[in-house]
């Protein structure tokens, strides 16, 4: 009965006055994996996740979720449904275990139960030191904690996460991710928003989002496989003058600086990317070190958003 | 069931979060008190101590014995006594005395003249309060030494006041003053009780339960009519022992109307938070009805001697209905069945900004 996809989204689209805010969306998220969108901000990450739970009216197109239309009768779908606000959305002023009590009721989860499920997530998101501090005072990894705990107490079948990780630290992002991965296993499919590469690499498939248009998705390694583009690396002692030497190269699509070294994209229809950029830099009399690459995350990143503007210019 | 559950859900959540607010838990108690005590006896219509000064060009006996007359009455201090009405122009003008009394060199014959005033009031009109004034002393008896001429009119009218016989203007104000307080901190109460969880983002999460826009204003407005009671019973506490403001009708009646009114007022505040997009935007529409509540409703000027317009205007807000129903079931001991169009019109207003406040509220994210 229920279909292979816990969301299948057709040409969704958003419209705020003028502003289209995502465009003729299409989406396929398969039951029980970590789905990614990666985008800048404003690029209609947050619109899309709140047209897919029925917070937002779209403006065209249609989704189907867990089974059910969207927009539709929304409130069979809301039991089913985990959300987690990119701003922090519990109330401050009521203590950790007070939240998780007001959550279990609002979802009006079996009373008997109720005190071990609240037990067993204190448990696991590390909140028991926590239970009577209000939720206002703590930190942004243990209010993180909270809120996936409360998104999580009436174990939805999907997750939808917006930027969940935007104001914790690194080692609270870890653990972050080590609790998404355990409710995937479990069974829980999650839909998860970022703009962080390193986040977007753990997803089993994403897709990126630029100005509200998906301009890729597939899993990271398809991705780094088919960029259109050859990654060349060149390390100089100069990057500077080097940047503004390789950028002056006509087929060069973008040079980008890390530290001392530049990844520069080439569309693979040239067939000599690193020869291109080794007589470039000779003819300035500059001392550097050029080698072909393989695609990271990031000059995926940079090749599909790149696209747009290349062709106005 | 369910429903049921999650509107006790809420409800707890607001209990809780209204114990840690010890601002607004003050104002409940605080607030009401505050203002019975300030408006209880600030405000007076029944003037009196109004400064006066004195030109007294006849200076004879009779004279004075006007003047101290006048004094008697405690309606006017004469605070100064100066040569010329020139000068009593002038201390008006200044503002220094509201009322200057002027008698003519020929004081004594006037007074016998039954054709021509005898002494002249100087009147501050621009406050047609202190001109009603001056128009009582008009009314003075004044009895002579010289009993050979008395001017008296003979009385047409006997004025009976019911009700309220010693004319304390507490009895008026208190049954008013009820419906200010009430219209004052139930529509702002709500009306920021939400708004803030949408400016704290609590109402994203809100939205993503299975909590309905029903059941969320339910739970939220539930508290709020017990602290309405709460309030009601602080107001109605005070005028008794302060100002001995009497409850001559049913009290069931009082607070059955009451919880119409504050009903009302309710859904009138989650309307206005459903508008308002900030707390600070939520305030100014509270004051915004707040004003008309105060001036358009009965409770500071009478009804029926404002123009049309603004008495059409004075009948949508419910605190005019309420002011009608406090003081007919303090003052007049009249029953709600007499008052039925009063209670009809609460009930009625509470549905509409009900039903309007919940459409509104589903639509809103968007």
């Amino acid at each position: 009965m229920s279909r292979e996809f816990a969301i299948e989204a057709r040409g969704l689209t958003k419209r705020f006055g003028d502003l289209v805010a995502v465009s003729r969306l299409d989406l396929d998220v398969p039951r029980g994996q970590i789905y990614g969108f990666l985008g800048p901000n404003g690029s209609g990450k947050s619109t899309t996740i709140r047209l897919l739970c029925g917070l937002l009216m779209p403006s065209g197109g249609s989704a189907v979720v867990l089974d059910t239309e969207v927009p539709g009768d929304a409130r069979l779908l809301k039991p089913r449904i985990g959300y987690m606000t990119q701003k922090f959305s519990l109330f401050g002023d009521m203590t950790v275990l007070e939240n998780l009590q007001f959550i279990a009721e609002i979802y009006s989860y079996p009373a008997r139960e109720r005190g071990k499920r609240i037990e067993e997530l204190l448990e696991r998101y590390n909140l028991r030191d926590q239970r009577k501090q209000l939720a206002g005072t703590m930190s942004g990894g243990q209010k993180q904690r909270l809120a996936l705990a409360c998104a999580v107490l009436h174990k939805p079948e999907l997750l939808l996460l917006d930027e969940p990780t935007s104001a914790v630290d690194p080692q609270s992002r870890r653990d972050f991710w080590a609790a998404l991965f355990r409710l995937a296993e479990a069974g829980t499919t999650i839909l998860v928003s970022t703009h962080y590469m390193d986040e977007a690499e753990r997803c089993h498939r994403l897709a990126i989002l630029d100005r509200g248009v998906k301009v890729a998705d597939g899993t990271p390694t398809e991705l780094q496989a088919r960029t259109g583009m050859h990654v060349v690396e060149v390390k100089s002692s100069d990057p500077y003058h080097a940047q503004k030497v390789i950028a002056g190269i006509p087929a060069v699509a973008s040079v980008t600086q890390l530290g001392v070294r530049l990844r520069v994209l080439i569309p693979d229809t040239f067939s000599d990317p690193a020869g291109l950029v080794k007589d470039a830099l000779r003819a300035a009399e500059l001392d550097t070190r050029v080698e072909l690459s393989t695609a990271t995350l990031e000059d995926v990143f940079v090749a599909v958003t790149l696209k747009p503007q290349s062709k106005a210019a | 069931m369910k429903s049921l559950s999650r509107i006790f859900a809420v409800l707890r959540k607001e209990v809780r979060q209204l114990r840690r607010d010890r601002l607004t838990f003050g104002m409940v108690v605080g607030l009401p008190i505050m203002q019975m005590l300030l408006f209880g006896y600030a405000i007076n219509t029944d003037v009196r101590h109004l400064g006066a000064a004195v030109t007294d060009q006849a200076e004879t006996h009779l004279s004075r014995q006007f003047i101290a007359e006048l004094a008697q009455t405690q309606v006017i201090d004469i605070t100064q006594r100066v040569a010329t009405p020139q000068e009593l122009e002038t201390l008006l003008r200044q503002g220094s005395i509201s009322i200057g009394v002027y008698l003519p060199h020929d004081f004594d014959r006037r007074i016998l003249d039954t054709t021509r005033a005898a002494a002249h009031l100087l009147v501050d009109g621009s406050d047609p309060t202190i001109l009603g004034v001056a128009n009582q002393l008009r009314a003075l008896p004044f009895s002579f030494d010289a009993r050979n001429s008395v001017r008296s009119a003979p009385e047409v009218i006997e004025i009976r006041p019911y009700y309220n016989p010693e004319r304390r203007t507490p009895v008026n104000i208190v049954p008013g003053l009820m419906g200010v307080i009430l219209t004052m901190t139930m529509i702002l109460f709500t009306a920021v009780a939400i708004v803030r969880e949408r400016e704290r983002g609590n109402l994203e999460l809100l939205i993503n339960t299975p909590v309905s826009s029903l059941e969320l204003m339910i739970g939220k407005v539930v508290p709020y009519i017990l602290i309405g009671m709460v309030q009601l019973a602080l107001i109605l506490g005070v005028g008794r022992l302060l100002f001995d403001v009497p409850v001559r009708g049913s009290i069931v009646d009082l607070y059955l109307a009451a919880s119409a009114f504050i009903a009302a007022n309710l859904s009138l505040g989650l309307v206005i938070s459903t508008a308002a997009r900030t707390q600070f935007q939520a305030t100014q529409m509270t004051v915004f009805i707040l004003l008309p509540s105060i001036l358009l409703s009965g409770f500071m000027f009478p009804f029926e001697g404002m123009p049309e317009l603004a008495q059409w205007l004075g009948e949508v807000l419910p605190n005019t209905h309420f002011i009608r129903l406090t003081r007919g079931i303090m003052l007049r001991d009249a029953s709600l069945g007499e008052l039925r169009g009063d209670v009809g019109y609460l009930v009625g207003f509470t549905i509409v900004a009900m039903t309007a406040a919940a459409l509104r509220f589903t639509k809103r994210l968007d």
